[in-house]
């Protein structure tokens, strides 16, 4: 009777090695596919590119219709763009953040409505943020400022820098408001109690123990909107981006070029599709450039910042 | 021996809730001027909530109600005309898990200090090195004051944290539990720096370990079930109580 449970308990041990070695293989296979789907992409723009791509792209206008010359208004106007885009939106994705963990009661209907709103603006479609940029940003905001400010020289009823940069703002808000929020619940209790029992205000608290300790998961939040933004290029399809340009936006009701715009043309709507490809890979190789460039400056704040803060 | 006791605090049919749930029944104790007194009891009987509601710290928590009075040097600290951000600059806190700031040492004690006004490093520097002094620990410290308080080790840290709340030189120094997360050698630090103290200061301090209530306090209270069961002087308490569920508790049948 005991050699026959050995065998059994043997048999099934026999089949849970065999059940371990087939998930060992389906994940390594997974982890396979997905860096040869990224090698061959990389390896694609790289070829078709390459070619195309100098020094002389990077830093000269471009000619002939776009069919010649550099991308440098582009990845200028795309650089300003993300900029514009994170002053306008982590300050205030921040402060949502910090009422809805610090200020507001848990419970409360208005924190469960913020809560509730935020988290419905995450999964709105990006084409609806350009329509609501054009809507409400150009038409509303912008003409009423125009008809408060009268004649200024400058029109802001208009698709223009400000514009796309707030309504890439808007877009991101929900990546910046749930990283902060994190970050800010991160800082344990016991840090907020031991400021409060010295005598400090409740603002006093957050601003000089609790914020400083969540200032890297706010970088995570700006890391990761600039990663979003970078990208997008439906918010902006008609809030501000241009083809070409004469010269380079210098006022936030200036129009702007921008990579990922410039991309998407280039390959719909140009006289000769054929003749732009190389353009086109080398001009997708710069906006990987660019959104890695713009990462690896936040991620290397963060992690002085980080390296500070544990010291 | 009476005439020299002077009633810092007194609470008068004090209750405590949180939402519905009542974590305490009409406590009234008076706990005396430049002494130690002690809270004890089981898991949950309530002694870090009373502790807690003597700074009024509990008014974070959401949802919670007081009954009664506290009152500190005959000021009722529940009314409301009191401004807590200044109560709690007059009673200083010391927490289980000592947390200092993730600043350098000296940042840690200036911080209560630079909360309102600008003292000039001359001052600074002076409080700096009297707190530490007063917390057993300049002689460990003075040579890094600039360096991160998070390199300490918990008994040091802890000090620190005394230190911290000693600076902005409250008159009430309130401990919840601050010996049970160190060693014994740093418990007995601690425990020699409380004598030192209560010359300067009021003490109370909530402990889950009896045998450290009995070294330490002129006063023990006995905390069950949210109800202040019996309060004494120290020595009387641990010799001969006057409850039954006190002598219990104080010979280990419950706990």
């Amino acid at each position: 009777m005991n050699t026959e449970n050995l065998q059994t308990s043997y048999e099934t041990s026999r089949n849970k090695k065999l059940i371990g070695l087939f998930a060992v293989g389906i994940t390594l296979f997974a982890v396979v596919a997905i860096v040869g789907l990224l090698i061959s992409m990389l390896g694609n723009f790289l070829i078709g590119g390459l070619p195309h791509f100098s020094w002389e792209f990077l830093i000269e206008a471009p000619r002939n219709n776009n069919t010649e010359g550099g991308i440098f208004p582009a990845i200028y106007g795309t650089a300003l763009l993300v900029i514009l885009m994170a002053i306008m939106g982590v300050p205030i994705g921040t402060a949502t953040a910090i009422y809805l963990t610090e200020y507001a009661r848990q419970d409360s209907f208005f924190a469960r409505s913020v809560r509730f709103g935020v988290n419905t603006l995450a999964g709105v479609p990006s084409i609806v943020f350009g329509l609501f940029g054009l809507g409400f940003f150009v038409q509303f905001v912008g003409k009423g400022a125009d008809a408060a400010l009268g004649n200024t020289g400058i029109v802001w009823g208009q698709p223009a820098l400000i514009w796309a940069a707030a309504t890439l703002a808007v877009l991101t808000l929900p990546v910046v408001i749930v990283s902060v929020e994190e970050a800010l619940r991160a800082v344990p209790r016991e840090l907020r109690e031991a400021s409060l029992a010295l005598g400090a205000t409740k603002w006093q608290t957050i601003w000089k123990v609790v914020l400083p300790n969540a200032i890297t998961g706010i970088m995570t939040g700006l890391i990761l909107a600039v990663s979003r933004g970078a990208g997008e290029v439906a918010p902006i399809l008609f809030v501000g981006a241009v083809y070409s340009l004469p010269e380079l936006p210098d006022q936030l009701s200036d129009q702007f070029m921008h990579l990922g715009y410039h991309l998407f043309v280039l390959s719909t709507q140009s006289p000769d599709v054929n003749a732009t490809m190389p353009l086109q890979y080398a001009t997708t190789i710069v906006l990987l450039l660019l959104t890695f460039a713009l990462n690896f400056i936040a991620i290397f704040i963060r992690s002085r910042l980080r390296g500070r803060a544990l010291k | 021996m009476a005439k020299d006791l002077q009633t810092k605090i007194r609470a008068t049919d004090f209750s405590f809730f949180y939402g519905k749930k009542q974590a305490l029944h009409n406590i009234s104790a008076d706990l005396y001027s430049n002494k130690v007194t002690a809270f004890i009891g089981p898991s949950g009987c309530g002694k870090s909530t009373f502790l807690r509601s003597l700074n009024r710290m509990n008014d974070v928590i959401d949802g919670t109600r007081v009954e009664g009075k506290v009152e500190v040097d005959n000021i009722d600290i529940y009314a409301p005309n009191i401004d807590v951000v200044e109560l709690r600059k007059r009673i200083g806190m010391v927490f289980q898990k000592s947390i200092p700031f993730p600043k350098s040492i000296y940042e840690n004690i200036t911080f209560g200090l630079r909360l309102n006004t600008k003292p000039t490093k001359p001052q600074l520097d002076e409080i700096v090195e009297k707190s530490l002094q007063r917390a057993a620990i300049w002689n460990e410290v003075k040579d890094r004051l600039n360096d991160s308080a998070m390199g300490l080790s918990g008994g040091q840290q802890q000090r620190l944290c005394i230190a911290r709340a000693i600076a902005v030189n409250p008159d009430i120094l309130l401990m919840d539990e601050p010996c049970s997360a160190l060693d014994p050698i740093s418990t007995a630090k601690i425990e020699e720096l409380i004598q030192e103290l209560k010359s300067s200061y009021t003490i109370v301090l909530v402990t889950h370990n009896m045998q450290q209530a009995a070294r330490v306090s002129d006063y023990t209270g006995f905390f069950y079930m949210g109800n202040m069961v019996e309060f004494d002087k120290t020595r009387t308490m641990f010799t001969r109580p006057a409850k039954k569920e006190t002598e219990d508790y104080i010979t280990g049948r419950f706990g």
